[in-house]
């Protein structure tokens, strides 16, 4: 048996991740052809690198497929009901900054805050005949989210990509999306509410909680930990 | 030991005995209709699937809804109806909690004496339970209504509230807010000065006679007087009310002085206290709670009960229900009719009578 690692197989997560592995003294390397998802860890005995896209990270871990895995809180959360059983945070890798937000029209000068958006929403269906919508792929946490801030009236749509073009295209009134500069949501007219941050993620190092180890695994798993703390 | 199944089968021909109509709505429902009434939260609560032709639909996550549509379709005057089949419930944050499960209902559409139906669907939910370890728990969403109603303040912030009074934290905030407990938000104050401005074009549905006109409304709620402290204090002690039936109507005739427009409504509060107890039901040691019924389904807006049982916190209510007028005219289209109705939950009955 051994421990199995799972990362990012492409990118500047992939990249990003193994120098932060390197620095501690654990080679991550990919072998084979570049269009090869194999991977192999030099520094350490019996951990097998797993290479996988990021958004499947979640599930594997979940399932216990993998010991370790690395991918955005984002990620975790809004994949993983009830996450904290399945998983649980060993180190967070300060890479990978992404903030999921709210945001709204520049120009709608009487929204700024969630409690502004809930009585927009409000005199938006009144007045258009169904609820204001809300561009996402985040279903679950933007619907927490917006029910723990007490916003009615309001309809997820989802949204894959080029969200923040959904508003100009008139398919959503405001957007819920990760932004790590700001650019894109100014550069089509959106700003993110004042306590608008729904979740601030980053690369995170996980540890499934479901995983079966045996007893030379566990060994192996914890000095790989230690190490990387 | 029975099957929540032949339990429910059972209790349906019960309810069939004692007047009603069997009814069988569909399991798939039209998603936009359900998510029209409930919001986005149903999607967290209610298994959505689609095809090409109809387009998005639900696995029934209750009976209620296109029973009533039926009614208000085509159904004669007075009526009852009975059902009993499966719901479906997502669960995202407790695994231990049923995603299909049975429920039986019994539904009274009938004019002439809404308190006498409230007691009739009460009593009959309460004697298919008499064998059980449960305590009932009743409230009164249309008390809270008339409360808000009844404000001295201006139109719109009684429609805030009462948009918000399934939401409790949310009410709270507004109450704090209209009550001037609070102080305004920098950014709003900023705006009602007319200190925030935007050059950015205005994409999206959304006018700019929509953004004027909030922005002056927000003008106008800034001129107006906070709530004052007596209605207050009298709307709070109203949602903490939490008595037997009688002293609670005791207390709700108390609080009546400060809130007059609660008057008619602890009337109604009343007469449904004597239709109980004509029925036999031991009004005396009924629990009343004001605010309960403020987390279930926003469509209750009057009476409304939950049967627990007893040393089991972890259980949903064995049995639940209230009255909707307000329903039957969203659904009615222009009509619309007095409307009571409650569930039990076969599948929890047959697990209590296990229970050793």
């Amino acid at each position: 048996m051994t421990i199995k690692l799972g990362v990012p197989s492409k990118g500047r997560l992939m990249d990003k991740t193994f120098d932060w592995f390197a620095r501690r003294g654990v080679t991550l390397t990919r072998t084979g052809s570049d269009r090869e998802y194999a991977g192999a860890v030099a520094g350490i005995d019996g951990v097998a690198l797993v290479l996988l896209s990021a958004g499947e990270i979640p599930r594997e871990l979940a399932a216990g497929r993998i010991h370790l895995g690395v991918t955005g809180t984002d990620l975790v959360q809004d994949k993983l009901p009830l996450w904290e059983q399945q998983v649980e945070p060993v180190v967070e890798m300060g890479f990978g900054h992404a903030d999921l937000v709210l945001a709204v029209p520049t120009a709608w000068v009487d929204v700024d805050l969630t409690d502004d958006l809930d009585a927009v929403a409000a005199m938006f269906r009144a007045r258009h005949g169904f609820r204001l919508r809300i561009a996402t792929k985040y279903h679950r946490l933007v619907r927490e989210f917006l029910r723990d801030a007490g916003v009615a009236d309001y309809a997820l749509v989802d949204s894959q990509g080029a969200t923040e073009g959904t508003v100009a295209n008139e398919t959503a009134e405001a957007i819920a999306d990760i932004t790590s500069s700001g650019e894109t949501l100014s550069a089509n007219h959106l700003k993110v509410l004042s306590d608008g941050l729904i979740l601030a993620s980053q690369a995170t190092l996980w540890r499934s909680r479901v995983a079966p180890l045996a007893d030379a695994d566990r060994s192996t798993l914890f000095d790989l930990i230690e190490r990387l703390h | 030991m029975s099957t929540p199944r032949a339990r429910a089968l059972a209790l349906r021909a019960e309810f069939e005995a004692a007047g009603a109509r069997v009814v069988e709505p569909p399991v798939l429902q039209p998603a936009e209709l359900l998510l029209d009434l409930y919001g986005e939260d149903i999607r967290a609560r209610a298994y959505v699937t689609s095809d090409a032709l109809r387009g998005e639909q639900m696995l029934r996550p209750d009976f209620t809804v296109p029973v009533v549509q039926m009614h208000m379709a085509d159904g004669a005057e007075p009526a009852r109806y009975t059902y009993a089949g499966e719901v479906f419930r997502r669960q995202e944050d407790d695994a231990e909690r049923a995603n299909e499960y049975w429920q039986v209902g019994y539904e009274v559409f009938d004019r002439a004496d809404p308190p006498a139906a409230d007691a009739e669907v009460f009593t009959l939910i309460a004697s298919a339970l008499t064998h059980l370890p449960l305590h009932p728990v009743t409230g009164d969403i249309g008390i809270l209504m008339a409360a808000v109603d009844g404000l001295q303040t201006s139109d719109r912030r009684k429609a805030a509230l009462r948009r918000h009074i399934w939401r409790p934290r949310r009410f709270r905030a507004l109450l704090d807010r209209f009550g001037g407990r609070v102080p305004v938000p920098e950014s709003r104050a900023a705006l009602i000065a007319g200190d925030v401005t935007s050059t950015a074009p205005l994409t999206g549905l959304r006018t700019q006679s929509e953004i004027d006109a909030r922005v002056a409304a927000l003008r106008a709620d800034a001129v107006e007087p906070p709530i004052g402290a007596q209605e207050l204090e009298g709307l709070e002690a109203l949602l903490a009310v939490r008595e037997t039936v009688p002293f609670a109507l005791q207390q709700l005739n108390d609080l009546s002085v400060d809130l007059p427009a609660i008057k008619p409504a602890v009337r109604r509060f009343s007469a449904r206290a004597e239709a109980l107890r004509a029925r036999g039901i031991d009004v005396d040691a009924l629990a009343f709670e004001a605010s309960h019924g403020r987390t279930l389904m926003e469509y209750y807006d009057g009476f409304v009960f939950a049967f627990y049982a007893d040393g089991r916190p972890d259980l949903p209510p064995i049995a639940s229900g209230g009255r909707y007028d307000a329903l039957t005219r969203r659904l009615g289209g222009g009509d619309e009719i007095p409307a009571v109705g409650a569930v039990l939950r076969p599948g929890l009955m047959v697990e209590l009578e296990g229970a050793p």
